[in-house]
Order: structure tokens, then sequence, then C-alpha cells
């Protein structure tokens, strides 16, 4: 087989997972579960054959093994069937194809029993796997689109998948909308791109930025595309989607958060980082992570809904991936993608956990969950340090070194500083989370803590091995660029300690109480996500209804009235000739007798003229 | 093989002998309307395969003389465009045929329905569509587009919603006075022809030959060019002519109006690429930029007024005159991509606006109502037809991997070369279209079960048989096109790319083309 056909085996084998899921009757859920498990696992058999093959360390986009077939050809430009893996892109594929067969696995236990649309769901994952895995191994911009699309259809279907939520189906319309403004961005950027390019592939617009000097084109494309990038990464201010997407069920959110969707759009930033230079609009995208790690950070550590707040911190870290790339770290921002994967989809997991036993989102209605269920409770664990980057765990690895990056890069302290004070709030917050859920007294009455069943018990476990060693273990991979600053190092671990110690401190002092009461009035506005919602509201929604309504006003009364007024008026003179003839003449045949009149007029006058 | 006259032919006996089945045999009459509707789709398919894409750019010519003293005669003849839009109608009419296999039946209100004369005036306007696509003679063209009108208005005056009567008076007038603008013109363009070439004729051939050669002088032109236009902006519709569309698709049955919507209206585009540009360049050029105005304004005026709908039908008719917009810009952009696009677009739209209004009906006729409110969590008992629906709604709002994004990601690309600022409005109507479909599915499909809902029967049966046959190919055209649309752009290319010769249009080069060949 071929590199691209080898590349394109990753995103066709889920597909036909897919089809052939949409095809099960949905009376037969176990077969449905089992052909998406398949389909997973067959992915994941691609991926490791395809470490015999021989794979080049980065996106090698000059190379012409790349090239598929012409898909379509819009004149000069053409639409190609290119894909390719390289040893960065498929550690990304990996941790898609990894999470989403867990998440497979684990959806058996979570929904199987009680959901009657179970097969269209499982089928629906694996159209929302292959579309991602296009996202990753596509190398013409047109296909990573298609992909893109298609993800963003999914997860409007699996976040308004469960009925029984009332703001299921607003949250998951939301989620489509909000992405889908940054998307036509994206799609005019690629547009304007591929078009002056020449072509849609990477190489092409590689090329076609060595050639050119004018740098405007650049600049406009790269910012077109970003916003892109920023509505799928839900970084600010098109992070209002993410929060409420939290009405999808849990291992949806895992598979959203962790490996998918929220991570296209630092992976297409990563494999355009050079447009971002030549554009010279880096540090557009490096203020944009720093008000978004902050942001969601803080909001993050004043929700009392645990979903919540991991929903956020995905904002948050997305951002640190986003602020790696701003300074051309973009190796290590896909260390970072790959160790947030395995730990935030072990958070996902083991929240949903916690939640089967709770009954409830609500921290405040949690507590003393430790006892009795001590896997959940040791994976959640290991997942919260490596979330705060606790060594030697996989995040603190990721996390150093997209510090040491900026730290590393001239004129960058702004940009170190409120990393370091995001790690802080990380601290804070997980530590907080962390305590709320498992410690102190149960809030509850009668609440019972449990370990799941096997199938959403296998998965925490299996997540929690690679979130534990994968950083260990990434030097081996092309991950791991550049070296750790000792300075840089030693600050972040300060600010971890101290979040930490903040947290923890303020919560001993009474065990039963949110240690986020200490924010005071903040602990509303922060847990509201600083009110962007109705700011968005406000600004786009209803003038959107306004102008719609006024639209439709101005249509009946204006447009028609005017149209309607004419025909009246017609109709008037059409009475006057019938009253005139003394006959009962239908209307329409008056209008037809004075049309010829007219047109017969017309064409004299036209003749005596031509 | 004289295709075009046969599939113009064919239909119509078609539509006698269905017309005089005895009211008591239904189920006769709809059998032989669907038995010839498939004949002519094999017809069809036999044309396509005729048609030598990169040939001529008129083929499967035929002529008969009819009024020799008007120079007036039989001729058809199609090129790329016309023969994709005669595609269109030949698989979209079988598919409506059995998507209306009901709908005439008497409900027991209406009580006089006549069944076969229902699926007569559908083979009577497969008749006419055909042949408004396959005139090739200037008058022939305009009968047709007049004629069409008849089946029109019958079908929706007599098996339509309450405001049939209204909605049916409504559209035969905006068209009729379309069509007498019209007539003006054509007997303009005759006069004028007469006293360019020597001899009387209505042949598009020649015409064209006489006005490429500048035999039709500029301000002339601009009123023939009028004339014509007017009669396709109201058929396409482009604002502001539009407001007859909503009242004849929300009233029209909704087998009618997916082929209103999905097929008459594209005689307007079609028409403006067919007429207006090669026989009046200039005045085509002098009136671009009004065309373009209006069509932007369409795109997003439609798509707000889409937005805030409470009745599904009406909802779809909206969307329609934002998908026209794009239509109408595509094709002023005057670019052979846009212009590409365009032609690609009206068949896309065919398709997802035919599958959408197809299953709209389906809803409507379970639930006995069309209004958005009546309809909530319907989504729960009918899975099936809740995702084909998905799915027909992806296609409108075209999502990439299905077949309309490739024409709206074409007409922008073309009009971006062309023209910056339109491109990037019109991207804005994307969004909202993602609007209009988003809130139509979660108001009908998702949320709360309305509890009205539960006590119809009709409402919990999925998709039978014969409704799964009539989505499905749709359904694989709208992806297996999105995917792999070339065999299409193959056929349309080559005519679009006479038609902008035509105007003279060369296209702008790309800047870069070194990089483009690694």
């Amino acid at each position: 087989m071929s590199p691209v056909a080898w590349a394109l085996a990753l995103p066709v084998v889920p597909a036909i997972a897919a089809l052939a899921g949409f095809l099960v009757p949905s009376a037969a859920r176990r077969t449905a579960a089992g052909v998406g498990i398949a389909g997973a696992a067959a992915a994941g058999v691609v991926l490791f054959l395809q470490l015999g093959q021989e794979i080049p360390e980065l996106p090698d986009t000059a190379s012409s093994t790349l090239d598929g077939p012409v898909l379509v050809r819009f004149g000069d430009v053409a639409v190609t069937l290119s894909a390719g893996v390289s040893q960065l892109t498929w550690w990304v594929a990996a941790i898609v194809v990894l999470v989403a067969l867990l998440v497979q696995v684990y959806s058996v236990g979570y929904l199987l029993k009680g959901d009657e649309r179970y097969a269209p769901y499982a089928a629906q994952i694996s159209l929302f796997t292959s579309a991602m895995l296009l996202v990753v191994v596509a190398d013409d911009l047109i296909l990573l689109l298609i992909g893109w699309e298609v993800m963003g259809a999914c997860s409007y279907l699996l976040i308004g998948h469960d009925r029984k939520l009332p703001e299921a189906p607003g949250a998951a319309v939301k989620a489509f909308l909000v992405t889908r403004v940054g998307d036509v961005g994206f799609l005019l950027g690629i547009l304007v791109l591929g078009f002056h390019a020449g072509g849609f592939r990477y190489g092409d617009i590689a090329a076609f930025m060595s050639e050119s000097t004018g740098t405007t084109i650049f600049t406009v494309t790269a910012l077109l595309i970003m916003l892109g990038a920023i509505g799928k990464s839900a970084q600010f201010p098109l992070q209002t989607w993410l929060p409420d997407a939290m009405a999808g069920p849990t291992p949806i959110s895992a598979l959203i958060h962790a490996a998918t969707m929220v991570a296209a759009g630092a992976y297409v930033l990563v494999r355009l980082s050079d447009l971002l230079v030549k554009g010279d609009v880096r540090i557009v995208l490096g203020v944009i992570a720093m008000i978004s790690m902050v942001l969601s950070a803080l909001a993050a550590l004043a929700s009392d809904d645990l979903k919540r707040v991991l929903a956020w911190s995905t904002v948050s870290q997305v951002a640190y991936m986003m602020a790696a790339v701003s300074v051309g770290a973009t190796a290590t921002a896909i260390f970072h993608l790959v160790s947030h994967g395995l730990f935030k989809a072990l958070l996902f997991l083991g929240a949903g956990a916690v939640i089967h036993m709770a009954k409830t989102n609500s921290m405040e209605r949690m507590g003393g969950l430790r006892k009795g269920a001590p896997v959940t409770f040791w994976s959640m664990t290991i997942g919260f340090a490596a979330l705060v980057g606790l060594p030697p765990l996989s995040g603190f690895f990721s996390k150093e070194h997209v510090l040491s990056g900026i730290y590393d890069t001239r004129g960058q302290t702004v940009l170190f500083v409120v990393g370091l004070v995001t790690a802080l709030l990380t601290a804070a917050y997980a530590t907080r989370a962390w305590l709320r859920t498992f410690f102190g007294e149960t809030r509850t009455e009668g609440l019972s803590a449990h370990d799941p069943g096997a199938w959403m018990l296998w998965p925490l476990v299996v997540l929690a091995v690679p979130t534990v060693g994968f950083g260990l273990f990434a030097g081996l991979t092309p991950l791991l660029h550049g070296k750790t600053h000792p300075t840089a190092m030693g600050l972040t671990m300060t600010a971890v300690a101290a979040g930490i110690g903040l947290s923890f401190g303020i919560w001993r002092g009474d065990k039963a109480a949110d240690p986020a009461r200490a924010l005071g009035p903040l602990q509303r506005v922060f847990a509201r996500g600083f009110y962007l919602d109705e700011v968005q509201n406000a600004l786009v929604v209803r003038p959107v209804y306004f102008l719609s309504r006024l639209a439709r006003r101005i249509d009946v009364s204006v447009v028609d009235g005017a149209a309607e007024g004419t025909g009246r008026g017609i109709g008037g003179l059409g009475r006057l000739v019938a009253i005139g003839h003394r006959a009962g003449i239908p209307r329409q045949v008056v209008s037809v007798l004075a049309g010829a009149l007219l047109i017969g007029a017309a064409a004299v006058v036209m003749g005596v003229w031509g | 093989m004289k295709y075009l006259s046969l599939m113009v032919v064919i239909p119509l006996l078609g539509a006698l002998v269905t017309a005089f089945v005895p009211k008591h045999k239904p189920k006769t009459a709809k059998i032989v309307a669907l038995v010839v509707s498939v004949i002519v789709l094999g017809f069809t398919i036999a044309a396509a395969f005729a048609f030598e894409a990169g040939g001529d750019r008129l083929q499967l010519s035929e002529s008969y003389p009819w009024i020799p003293q008007w120079g007036l005669r039989f001729s058809f003849a199609v090129d790329g465009i016309a023969l994709v839009l005669i595609g269109l109608s030949a698989v979209l009419v079988p598919l409506v045929i059995l998507a209306s296999w009901k709908d005439a039946d008497d409900d027991g209100t209406g009580g006089r329905r006549n069944v076969p004369t229902f699926f007569a005036l559908i083979l009577a306007l497969e008749a006419t569509m055909i042949g408004v696509f396959a005139a090739s003679d200037v008058l022939l063209f305009y009968i047709f587009f007049e004629v069409m009108l008849v089946p029109m208005y019958f079908l929706i005056g007599s098996y339509g919603g309450p405001r049939r009567q209204y909605a049916a008076v409504k559209f035969f007038l905006y068209s009729l006075v379309g069509g007498m603008l019209m007539l003006a013109a054509v007997i303009g363009l005759w006069v004028t022809a007469k006293d360019g070439l020597g001899h009387a004729t209505f042949d598009w051939n020649e015409i064209v030959a006489l006005a490429q050669g500048g035999g039709i002088p500029g301000d002339l032109q601009k009123w023939l060019f009028l004339g014509f236009f007017a009669a396709f902006a109201i058929k396409a519709p482009f604002f502001p002519f539009h407001t007859w569309l909503p009242d004849a698709g929300g009233a029209a049955p909704a087998g009618a109006a997916a082929l209103l919507v999905g097929v008459l209206d594209k005689v307007g585009t079609f028409g403006i690429l067919r007429y207006c540009l090669p026989m009046f360049p200039e005045a085509s050029k002098y009136f671009a930029p009004l065309a373009i105005a209006l069509s932007l304004i369409g795109v997003l005026y439609g798509a707000l007024l889409a937005v805030g709908q409470t009745d599904l039908k009406r909802l779809v008719a909206y969307t329609s005159i934002s998908h026209f917009g794009f239509i109408g810009i595509g094709i002023f952009a005057f670019s052979s991509q846009a212009a590409t696009g365009s032609v690609l677009y009206m068949v896309n739209h065919g398709l997802a606006t035919g599958l959408l209004f197809i299953v709209v009906g389906f809803l409507v006729q379970r639930r006995g109502s069309q209004s958005i409110a009546d309809f909530g969590g319907a989504g729960k008992a009918l899975p099936l037809l809740s995702g084909v629906f998905f799915i027909a709604g992806m296609a409108s709002l075209a999502l990439p991997g299905t077949s309309p994004f490739v024409s709206e990601f074409l007409v922008l690309i073309g009009t971006f070369s062309v023209n910056k600022t339109v491109a990037i409005l019109a991207a804005l109507g994307m969004v909202l279209a993602a609007a209009y479909i988003l809130w139509m599915y979660q108001r009908t499909m998702q949320g709360r079960l309305n509890p009205k809902l539960a006590e119809l029967a009709p409402m919990k049966k999925d998709l039978s048989l014969r409704e799964k046959v009539v989505v499905a190919p749709l359904v694989v055209l709208i992806i297996a096109l999105g995917v792999y649309p070339k065999p299409l752009l193959d056929v349309i290319e080559p005519a679009v790319s006479s038609t902008m010769t035509d105007i003279g249009v060369s296209d702008p080069a790309p800047t870069a083309a070194t990089g483009a060949e690694k």
C-alpha cells in the first residue's frame, strides 16, 4: 500500500464501522456496540501496522508521496485525496484511537442498558472518530475541512443525545452555531489561501509562502483560520459553547475534550504554524491564549458542577497548547495535546463513574466518595495530579515543556507570568474538586460510594497507566523537543505548591464548605464564566432575532405589500375593463388580454425603434 | 435516437393516459404515472450517455418546422447545463410521484380530489420542465415557460393546503407578469433578428451568433435584457420578487413543492445563463452589479426570514430564497468557477431541498399540521425519519461532505477572485443557514415531546418501505456527489466556459500557478 492509502485507512476503517452501525437495527444494541468497538480497535491495528512503515519524524509536506488522486478540479485549483502520517501526527492519531476505543467500551457500561437509541449513538461515535482522524491525516485542507465539519455535525448529535435533559438540544445547537461562526472564517481562510497558492495541500501553501513577498494575504488568512481554530478549541471569545456541551453524556465529553474536536483547533494551528509566522499574527494567538487560560481557570475554580470544572479546565489547558504554538514550540504543543488527552479522558471517564454513583453533577452533594470506590478515587487522583502537573506524571513533563518553551523565548515575560498564574489556579481548582468530591463527609444522605462495573472500570485503569508513564518515555518520541529550564521549572513548582496549599488550607478550615467561598461575591461571576454568555446573547443572538423579526415585518408589509398593492391596482383596472365590457369575464383573462395589448404596443414600439 | 422530443412526448402522453383513468381506480393511475416517469428516467440516462462531454456546445439536436412564416421551429438541443437540469427533473419526478402516493387520496376533508388528475398533472409538469430546458428556439422556450405554469397552478390550487387558492393565484399572476415582459422581449428580439439576419427566426444559435457579432445595439440590449431578466428573477425568485414563493411553497402539496423549488425555479437561473448572458452580453455586464446586489440581499434576507419562520414548509421555501441568492451571485460574478458552482448549485439544491420538502411532507402528512409548534420531540418515535431529516438539513446548510458544499464553495471561490466583499458577506449566510436548520430540527425533532403527538398513531410510524425507497436515492446522491462531483462538473464546465466566452470573460489567472505543480 502507498503511504497515502496507509494514512487514509485510518479514517476509512471507523467510517466503515459507522456505516455498518447506522444499518444495525436499533433493537440490536449489543451488535451496535460491538461494531463500534471493533471499528476503533481496527483503527488501532492500522496504527500499529503503520509502525512497520517508514514514517518521517515531522510532517513532510514537500514530499510527493503524500499526493493522492485528484478528487475535483476547480479551474486551476484541484482538490486531491492527499494524506500522510508523520511521527508527530501518529501520536495524535494514537490518542484519538485510544480514547475513542475506551469511550466505546465505557459507553457499554454507562448507557447501553437504558438507552433505546444506543445503536445510532455508537455509530455516531465511530463517525466522529473517523472525522477527527481525517483531520489528522489529511494533507489537503479541503479534506481536512470535511472532517472538521462532519465532526461538528456529530458533536451536535451527540451533545443532544440525552432526551431526558431539557437543556441538551439547546446546548447542541449552541455548540454547532458558535463553532460554525469560526468555521466560516476557517473556510474563507482556506479558500483564499488555496486559491492564491494554486492548491490546498500544505505543500502548496508552503511553496506559496516561500515565493510570495507580500504579507497582507497571510495576515488575513492566518487570522481567518485562527478564528476557526478558536471556535473548535473553545478559546476566548468563542468558548461559550463548551461548558453547555456538558449536557452530552459523559463519555462524549471525554471524547470531545480529550482527543477530538477541541484538540483539532490546536492541531491545525500546529500544522499551519509557519503561516502564523509569515502572517505575523502569533501575538494575537498569544493574547487569546492568555485570556482563555486565566478566564477559564477562574471559572473552573468557582464552578460547583464537576463536569463544568473539567470543561473549563479543558479551555485552560488547550490555551497552553495555543501559547506553545504562539512561541513556535509546535512539537511541545502536540506533546501537551497528547498528555492532556490522556489525563482529561481519564478525568472525564472517572467523573462519569462519580456521577453514576452520586446521581448528580453537583459537588455540593458529593464528598467522602473515597471510601468504597478505590479504583475511581485513585484513577481520578492520578488524573488530577497530572492536570496539576505533579512529577513524574505525564502532565508534569508536558506543562514544564510548554512553560520552559515560553520562558526561553525572548520578550514573552507576560505570557510566562500568565502561564505561571494559570498553573497556580489549576493546582487550586484541581485540589478543590478532588477534596470536594472524595474527602470530608458525604453531603447526601444514603449515598454509598462504589466502583462501577467492569465496562466502565477497565478504561479507567487502562488510561491511568500512560497518564503516569507517558511523560517518562516521551523522550523516545519526537514530541519531547527542547529542554526544561531549571528556573522555569522551579517557578512552576512553586506556583503549583502555592495553589495546592491555598485550596487545602481553606478547605481544612471547614471541610463541609466550598473553598471557593473565599472568592466572595466574585465566585458567582467566575462560575457564570464572567457573564460572557449574556454578552454573547446581547451582542449576537438577540440582534439576529431582532433582524429576523424585522425582516419578517418588512417582507409582509413592504415587499409583499407593494406587490399586492400593485396587484389590487391591476385588479381594479381589470374590474373597470370588465365593467366596460359589461360581461363576467374572469379577472385573469382580463389581465391576459390587457397584457397582450401592452405587449403588442411594446412590439410596435420596438419594431419602429429597432 | 430522438431523445429530447421523446422525453417531452412520453410524459405528455403518459399524462393523457393517466388523466383518463377512471376516478375510482386511483391505484392504476399511480402505477401508470410511476412507470411513465421511470421510462423517462431511462431515456434521460441514455441521453446522458449519448451526450459527449467536451463535444459540441449544443448536442442531441432535433428540429422540425412549425410556423415557417415566423421562422418558428420545434427545435430541441441541450448543452451541459440543460442536460444536468433535465437529469435532475427526471430523477425527482418518479421520487415525487412515489412520495405523493397518498397525498391526493381522500383525507376525509377535501372529498372531491381527483387522484388520476393529480398524477397526470405531475407528468404534464415533467413534460414542460424537460421541454423548457431542451428548447433551442426562443419562442418555443417561452411557450414551455408559460405552459409550465398551468399544471403547477392546478397542483397548488386544487391539491394544496388551506390557503391554496390565494397561493395559486398569486403564483400565477406573478409568473404571468414576468412572462408577459419576456414575451415583449421575445418579440423585440425577433424583430431585431429579422432586421439583422434578413430572415425571420427564433433560433437560439442564429440569434446568439448575431448578438456575438454585435448585431444587437447596446440600448436595445438593455431593454431586452430587462424583459427576460424580470421573468427569470420572478421565477427564480430573486429579492424583491420572492414573496409568491413562501405562499406557493407553503400551500402546495409537498411533492409539488419539491418540484416547484427543486426544478421549476431553476428555469429562472437557467434562463439567465442560457438566454440573458449570451444574447445580451453588454447589458448583462451593465446590470451585473444590480443583480449581484439583489442576490446578496436575497442570501441574507431569505436566511433571516427563515430563522424566524413558524411554518415548516414556508421555512424551507425561505431557505431557497437564500440559496437562490448564492446561485445569482455565482452567475453574475462572471467567473467560470463561480458560474460552474452556480449550475452545480442548481442541481444540488434540487436534490437537497427536494429531499427536505419530501421529508417535511412525510412529517406534515403524519401530523396533519405544518406548524413547527405542533411538533417537538417527534424524533423519539421516528428515528429513521429524523435521521434523514437531519441529513437533508445538513445538506441544506452545505456541510462539507454533502454535495451542496461543493457548489457553495465553488461559488465563493469564484466570487472571491472577483469581489471579496460580496464573497465575505455571502459567507455570513452560511452561519445563518446553520441557525435556521438547527433551530428547525431542534423545535421539531428534539426536546420535550409534544403531548398531542403521543395520541397520533401516524406519528409513531417510522419510514415505510415506500418512503425509504423515496429518500434512499437522494441521500446516496447527496453524499456521493459531495465526495465525487467530477461526473457532473465534466458536463457542466464546457457549457459554462462557452457562456463565459460569450460575455467576453477570461478568467483571472491564479497568482502563483507555478506553486500548483510539484
